[in-house]
């Protein structure tokens, strides 16, 4: 592995400094667990490592009735996936955690991490110098493509590989990011970009900015959220496609919700048309069917992902179903 | 010679490592009491060359030592403390083979800096024996026969370990997932899971 110097900074702003204005003179070190496999495989260079872990407060959940959750950017997926809050009120988020990596990586990653990782396609982490790291072409436009996305591509086609941005997103929660001379929220929606916006990064971070905070807002007491991943083995596996659903249940029908996707995109997907579909929506196998068909009709699959069309339609019928049994 | 040339021979890879490897661990290891040191810093931003102090506990003894900063955890362990239970085969924090405890829970020791494990407490399979007697979960692992060629075992029991922890009387379907991070290429997986049911009752 290259080597570099490494730094501890006991606040967020010298970290901030440390980072400097250029992406790859210095990265930031949380959970390390895709920084490590970035540096082996020579996409990272850094000349610096940041550790995050001297900042104080960033491991820390707070709960606070009427405003929600907030979760430190260095909490470690684990813990925060058997916090009683987290699997009682925010179940969809749970179940995303619990479904991410092996319980190794979920002992070393945090959710600052893993909402900032780097996408998983086998060019980007190939030897191929593509878009994404600076080259000419996408090869996954013409070449192996299965599980590329369906959704949001072009001229990259990359998915957006994280579980919990997903179940985030469903959530409707927003990132703090602090930088060298301001501390701002946006919601996770403004947080993730395009490749049409920016082919080389996949948010909206500066080099020098980093995600201090994660907030969830408090859900009303008749919500029920879930999170499905179809992946190809049963366990430490990346989604192949998933949804997350977060649905306030009325007595006769669901009184309103959203609902994220992953695998799709090359960020957590959302579609205003389900949305707008499941307000005063009766879960009947007609309306679920009438739902499903208006799913990802926009969509544009390439050659050999097609299927996840089918697929995305078939989970989001599903996930309604068992959130209303 | 002949009774030379026999000797040469019958000391293994292995020994020879350790006997390497505890040749430098004699020159550059002190050990000490662990206190609530400060977390490592390098001096200057751009000194590239400095080498960097780390403390931590390994089966139970205070080491420390200076390390460059992108030594990984697991180089720490086996060349460094010649500790070579714990295995390196992927490498890149995806087969399990190179699980030890970090403060009780298992980790990936060649996918985190050995930075990382800074003021804690490291468990290799080495450190589960008590002198000469095996751990219950090594004593499974061989009533079981919960391996074939055994490469992986180090890492599946330190995996178990980890699992038994949180779950000290785990069912089949915590003993599934809690034991996924672990690939077994000869597939000894029925009889790995029935070995973690067994150590849960001793």
């Amino acid at each position: 592995m290259k080597s570099f110097s490494y730094h501890q900074p006991k606040d967020i702003r010298e970290a901030s400094n440390l980072l400097g204005d250029n992406w790859q003179d210095a990265l930031l070190n949380a959970g390390g667990t895709d920084l490590l496999g970035l540096i082996k495989h020579d996409i990272e260079k850094p000349d610096h490592l940041v550790n995050l872990k001297a900042v104080k407060d960033l491991d820390k959940v707070r709960y606070q009735e009427g405003k929600g959750l907030s979760i430190g950017a260095l909490v470690k997926l684990n813990d925060l996936a058997a916090m009683d809050i987290v699997q009682n009120k925010y179940t969809v988020l749970a179940e995303a955690l619990q479904e991410t990596a092996s319980p190794q990586l979920r002992n070393m990653g945090t959710i600052g991490g893993n909402l900032c990782q780097r996408p998983r396609c086998w060019y980007f982490r190939g030897d191929f110098d593509c878009l994404r790291k600076g080259g000419e072409l996408c090869f996954a436009a013409d070449g192996e493509n299965k599980y590329h996305c369906i959704s949001g591509g072009g001229p990259c086609f990359i998915v957006h590989p994280s579980d919990p941005a997903v179940a985030l997103l469903a959530l409707d929660a927003s990132v703090t990011i602090a930088g060298k001379d301001r501390e701002y929220t946006v919601p996770l929606h403004d947080f993730f970009v395009l490749p049409e916006d920016d082919v080389m990064r996949e948010n909206i971070l500066q080099p020098h900015e980093i995600v201090t905070r994660i907030h969830v807002p408090d859900l009303p007491s008749n919500t029920r959220s879930g999170y499905i991943k179809f992946k190809e083995r049963d366990v430490w596996d990346f989604a192949v496609v998933s949804v997350a659903a977060v649905l306030r249940m009325g007595s006769e029908r669901i009184e309103g919700g959203t609902m994220a996707f992953g695998g799709v995109a090359p960020k957590p997907w959302m579609e205003k048309t389900i949305n707008d579909a499941l307000n005063r929506m009766e879960v009947t196998d007609t309306n679920l069917d009438s739902l499903a068909q208006i799913a990802f009709t926009d969509a544009l699959p390439l050659a050999q992902n097609g299927y996840k069309i089918p697929l995305v339609r078939n989970l989001i019928k599903r996930v309604i179903r068992t959130l209303n049994a | 010679m002949a009774k030379n040339k026999k000797n040469s021979r019958s000391m293994s890879r292995r020994d020879f490592m350790k006997g390497f490897g505890s040749g430098v661990v004699g020159g550059s290891i002190m050990l000490q009491t662990l206190h609530a040191a400060p977390p490592p810093t390098t001096g200057t931003f751009k000194d590239e060359s400095n080498r960097v102090e780390l403390t931590l506990k390994v089966n139970g003894k205070l080491v420390q030592t200076k390390i460059t900063p992108h030594t990984t955890l697991i180089e720490l362990i086996r060349d460094k403390l010649a500790l070579t239970g714990t295995k390196v085969v992927c490498n890149h924090g995806e087969c399990g083979a190179c699980t030890v405890l970090l403060d009780g829970r298992a980790v990936y020791s060649c996918h985190m800096l050995a930075l990382d494990a800074h003021g804690k407490e490291v468990i290799t399979v080495e450190g589960l024996m008590q002198g000469e007697e095996l751990h219950p979960l090594q004593e499974a692992f061989i009533e079981k026969d919960g391996m074939q060629c055994g490469f992986c075992t180090p890492g599946q029991i330190m995996a178990a370990q980890g699992l038994l922890n949180e779950h000290p009387h785990p069912n089949r379907e915590q003993i599934l997932k809690g034991m996924s991070g672990n690939i077994c290429r000869c597939s000894a997986y029925p009889k790995i899971a029935d070995s973690v049911v067994a150590a849960a009752k001793k």
